[in-house]
């Protein structure tokens, strides 16, 4: 394929670990422009190695934009400058000759830096925790095919269940809000039949959850849209937001 | 030693129910005095950790990902297989039995593969009660796909993403068992040995790969569900962290490696774009439903796909297997590729052919293709930057399963009592050749359906007294990966750890891959043998044990391949036969289709670890009682 390579500066920021003050640092790449983000950074680390210094610390795993295991915010963008792309698959032909990119980790208060790129996500584990699933034990559902979900519904709910759980949003947010993210989850249940029985009580454990792992409020930026790379949408949130305000009323009515 | 696979008596639509009644169980009350250690947290592991909590068992699992949402199963696309017959369309438990047991080209054994087509509807019915958005018809029923192997519709998918779904199902249920108490999970901790009491697995050690430091943790039974090694190849579909360690080490600890040359190459994967490649992406198959697969008639015609005419192409699968065309198995697939190739008829003469989806456009028109198979596309595109609506797309075989894996027997309990293994870590159910949405289908029904009764039959037997993590075995254990650890640390050579791995990956997909012989075998022995020499005496892994190190993670991982990759070959080199995705040249028939040798080579390869570069081999006959031994024909 393309032959020509990209002279690329990178200003990469490094950090030792969660305490330390970290920097830019600066490096000189020549790169293919058929590799990938991760690919430069693979060959990157690998001319580090052998000189016997410290590589470049970020994660990835599927390298396909499904895992959420990467995350970098590439030129100020989380996952780069591509809409519903993944850090993963972003390809060295979307820059020139000569760039510069400054590669940082997302930063947000409930994500603190683990080492360079590498951020502590295990708050959005502890909200699924809290209430991001469907209560029954293995064995006891009946045939898949006696709740019939309209082709429409389902696809709805598919498009909330697409989240990878790769925090960009909370990246991309000014007040590191975690809402498209949960809205997601919260939307993928409220949206099916088998998630109505417990639609109310999941909204306020998932939300409480949020707010006590140190996640900030929404206003209305859409900053976390943009920057998804599952392009989940906004109505996650205003859906989560209805069923919140509803569950506040359904619970006061169970109490009576 | 002899292999008991423990295969229930009985006639086979029966054996897996009698065997349930017969087990014996544990009191609901005394579950939760039994500690059980899962190891991985991908469809297999996340099922049957969420499965064992639900029981009432304390369980501890474990993965080296920040979460268990991350594990390798999440990146399946295509689907899975249930033998629900909601088309109406002739499929059946019988069926899809049939279909496994041949697709596997009879090197599986009969009593895992009903089994498995007999929970099959059950995991559908427990992930739709999960949430999971499977695709639906207008009239709000599910809807089904078909995939290479198989002349039914039968795959439940959700767009390309169904094992992201299958696994977020099982990452929920899992979630409700940490919430509730009765399992807890342990991230960012990487299993590095297998600890032994009294003859049975009790414990394991783990480095905490943040800190670096190693933990000890016991338990009346450990189970492995760790995932595949195609990462021997060092380019394959699998995520990057992939690896065979906690099964190597387990190997060397005593449990027989079954039919490690038993490695799929898969027919839709983008090809190799130069040296910097990391990974090799897959197009799912059931892309071949609708894409025609063809090459240039004439090697060295390099003009455009669109100035090539129609009778100027060879459509190579629609050709020589008319009744199965381009949905043929996926060895068929891959070797058909090779060959045309290695012919010179490849795209440009590189090592590439078209999937065409031209016809399927004028026949059903952009929009349904694009609800389909949109995300495939976009993925494509964006990888490529061409647009496979217009040009079709290139594709070219990658390593992407591993049907081999430790043994186990029909508890899917390995040789040693108390360690069991699930899913592709596993040998059990896919013989020579897995077929399409079928992995997906294993490992949910070993974590889901299997292991929950047979764990507490083995229980049953055990007093469920805590295991002292102080024990000399535990030191012993702790004292062996700390030598691993120190010794990595200090060749400090000039070779990366990549480059090796590299090379690895290069001598395996040329020898042991879709084409092998005796000859190159021999040779793929040597210099795997000289290129792990020079791995301990060049390698460098910079950095200490004591902090976060992803390049000494890495070394322990190439460490292990490096053995495995020999045996790979070794198993290859005593097969003499072709079967499955295992193609000996030597052993073919005169139209160039794999021959098999049943009277010589219908077993098992179990290999059992003696010291570094020697294993001795057991072997455990299969019968077919069910599926008559045939030719495999897809003509
Ligand atoms: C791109 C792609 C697409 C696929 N599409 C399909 C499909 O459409 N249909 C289908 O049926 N199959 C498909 N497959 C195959 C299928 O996805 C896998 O075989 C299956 O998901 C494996 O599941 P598993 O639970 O056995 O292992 P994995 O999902 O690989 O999980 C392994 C787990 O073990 C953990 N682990 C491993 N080693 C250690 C260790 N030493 N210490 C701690 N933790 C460890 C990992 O962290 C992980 O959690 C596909 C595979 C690929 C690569
Ligand atoms: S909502 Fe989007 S950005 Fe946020 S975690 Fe999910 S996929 Fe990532
Ligand atoms: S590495 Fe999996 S989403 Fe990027």
């Amino acid at each position: 394929m393309s032959g020509e390579h990209l002279n690329i500066t990178l200003k990469i920021w490094r950090q030792n670990s969660p305490n330390d003050n970290g920097q830019f640092e600066e490096f000189k790449v020549s790169i293919s422009p058929d590799a990938s983000i991760l690919e430069m950074l693979d060959e990157l680390n690998n001319n580090l190695e052998r000189e016997g210094k410290r590589p470049v610390a970020f994660e990835s795993d599927c390298r396909e934009g499904i895992c959420g295991t990467c995350g970098i915010v590439i030129n100020g963008h989380p996952h780069g400058p591509l809409p519903k792309t993944a850090t993963c698959q972003l390809h060295m032909r979307n820059f020139k000759d000569g760039d510069v990119i400054y590669l940082e980790p997302f930063r947000a208060a409930a994500f603190p830096i683990i080492r360079d790129l590498i951020v502590d996500r295990s708050a959005f584990d502890k909200i699924q925790q809290a209430g991001g699933y469907i209560s029954f034990n293995t064995g006891g559902a009946p045939d898949a095919n006696t709740i019939p979900i309209g082709k429409d519904v389902a696809a709805e709910a598919l498009d909330a269940a697409e989240c990878i759980g790769c925090g960009a949003c909370v990246a991309a947010c000014k007040n590191s809000s975690a809402m498209l993210f949960v809205g997601a989850k919260v939307s993928q249940y409220a949206l099916l039949p088998q998630g109505q029985p417990e639609r109310y009580k999941r909204v306020q454990t998932m939300v409480a959850a949020m707010d006590e792992a140190g996640f900030g409020s929404c206003t209305n930026t859409y900053a976390c849209e943009a920057e998804c790379p599952k392009g989940i949408s906004i109505m996650n949130i205003a859906r989560m937001n209805r069923d919140f305000i509803k569950s506040k009323i359904v619970e006061q009515e169970v109490d009576i | 030693m002899k292999l008991e696979s423990k295969v229930p008596e009985g006639n086979i639509a029966e054996k897996w129910t009698n065997h349930k009644f017969k087990m014996k169980l544990v009191n609901p009350a005394n579950k939760r005095k039994y500690d059980l250690i899962v190891v991985g947290t991908g469809l297999a592991g996340a099922s049957a950790a969420a499965t064992l909590g639900e029981l009432g068992y304390q369980v501890k699992v474990f993965t080296y990902h920040d979460s268990s949402r991350r594990a390798h199963s999440i990146a399946a696309q295509g689907g899975i297989n249930a033998a629900k017959n909601y088309q109406n369309d002739g499929d059946s438990v019988f069926r899809l039995f049939y279909d496994t047991v041949k697709g596997g080209d009879f090197r599986s054994r009969e009593a895992n593969v009903y089994r498995l087509a007999e929970v099959s509807n059950n995991i559908i019915d427990q992930c739709v009660a999960q949430g999971v958005p499977f695709a639906r018809e207008y009239g709000g029923l599910l809807a089904n796909r078909s995939f290479g192997g198989a002349q039914v519709s039968r795959t439940f998918y959700a767009r390309g993403e169904t094992g992201q779904q299958l696994l977020l199902g099982a990452y929920s249920s899992l979630n409700r068992q940490i919430k509730n108490g009765n399992v807890k999970v342990y991230h960012r901790r990487e299993m590095l040995d297998l600890v032994i009491v009294n003859g049975r697995a009790q414990g394991i050690i783990v480095r905490n790969l943040l800190t670096g430091e190693l933990e000890r943790y016991s338990a009346q039974a450990v189970i492995l569900a760790t995932g595949g090694y195609s990462n021997v190849y060092f380019l394959s579909t699998n995520a990057m962290n992939s690896n065979a360690t906690a099964a190597w080490r387990a190997h060397k600890r005593g449990a027989f490696f079954a039919n490690p040359s038993f490695t799929q190459i898969h027919p839709t994967c983008l090809p190799v774009h130069g040296e910097a490649q990391s990974k090799l992406v897959l197009m799912s198959e059931s892309l071949r439903n609708d894409g025609r697969i063809w090459v240039p008639k004439k090697a060295g015609d390099n003009r455009p796909p669109n100035e090539i005419p129609e009778d100027e192409r060879d459509y190579y699968l629609e050709r020589k297997y008319p009744a199965f065309g381009n949905l043929v198995p996926r060895d068929v697939a891959s070797r058909n590729a090779k060959y045309v190739c290695d012919e010179g008829r490849g795209v440009n003469g590189e090592r590439a052919v078209y999937l065409d989806f031209s016809d399927a456009i004028k026949r059903v028109g952009k929009k349904v293709i694009e609800e389909k198979y949109g995300n495939l596309f976009d993925m494509y595109q964006n990888i490529t930057g061409e647009n496979p609506y217009e040009v079709p797309m290139k594709i070219y075989p990658a390593p992407h399963y591993t049907m081999g894996g430790l043994w186990v027997d029909y508890n899917l309990m390995s040789n040693i009592p108390g360690l069991f293994v699930l899913g592709e870590a596993n040998f059990s159910d896919h013989g020579a050749n897995r077929l399409g949405a079928s992995a997906l289908m294993q490992g949910l029904a070993d974590g889901y359906f299997v292991i929950p009764y047979t764990i507490g039959n083995y229980l049953a037997s055990e007093k469920p007294e805590k295991v002292d993590t102080e024990r000399s075995e535990f030191n012993d254990a702790e004292q062996n990966v700390k030598d691993i650890i120190a010794k990595l640390l200090s060749v400090n050579g000039k070779q990366t750890v990549d480059e090796i791995h590299k090379r690895l990956g290069h001598i395996l997909m040329d020898k042991v891959g879709m084409s092998r012989s005796e000859k190159g075998l021999k040779e793929a022995i040597n210099q795997i043998r000289e290129l792990r020499e020079e791995f301990w005496n060049d390698v460098k892994v910079v950095g200490t044990g004591e902090e976060l190190n992803q390049t000494l993670e890495r070394a322990g991982r190439v460490a292990d391949f490096l053995e495995l990759g020999e045996l790979m070959a070794v198993d290859a080199l005593n097969r003499n036969e072709s079967c499955g995705a295992h193609f000996r040249e030597e052993y073919q028939t005169e139209d160039g289709e794999a021959l098999r040798n049943d009277e010589e080579y219908a077993y098992v390869a179990a290999w059992e670890f003696k010291k570094v570069s020697e294993w001795e081999l057991h072997k455990e006959d299969l019968k077919f009682e069910y599926v008559k031994l045939a030719t495999r024909s897809y003509k």
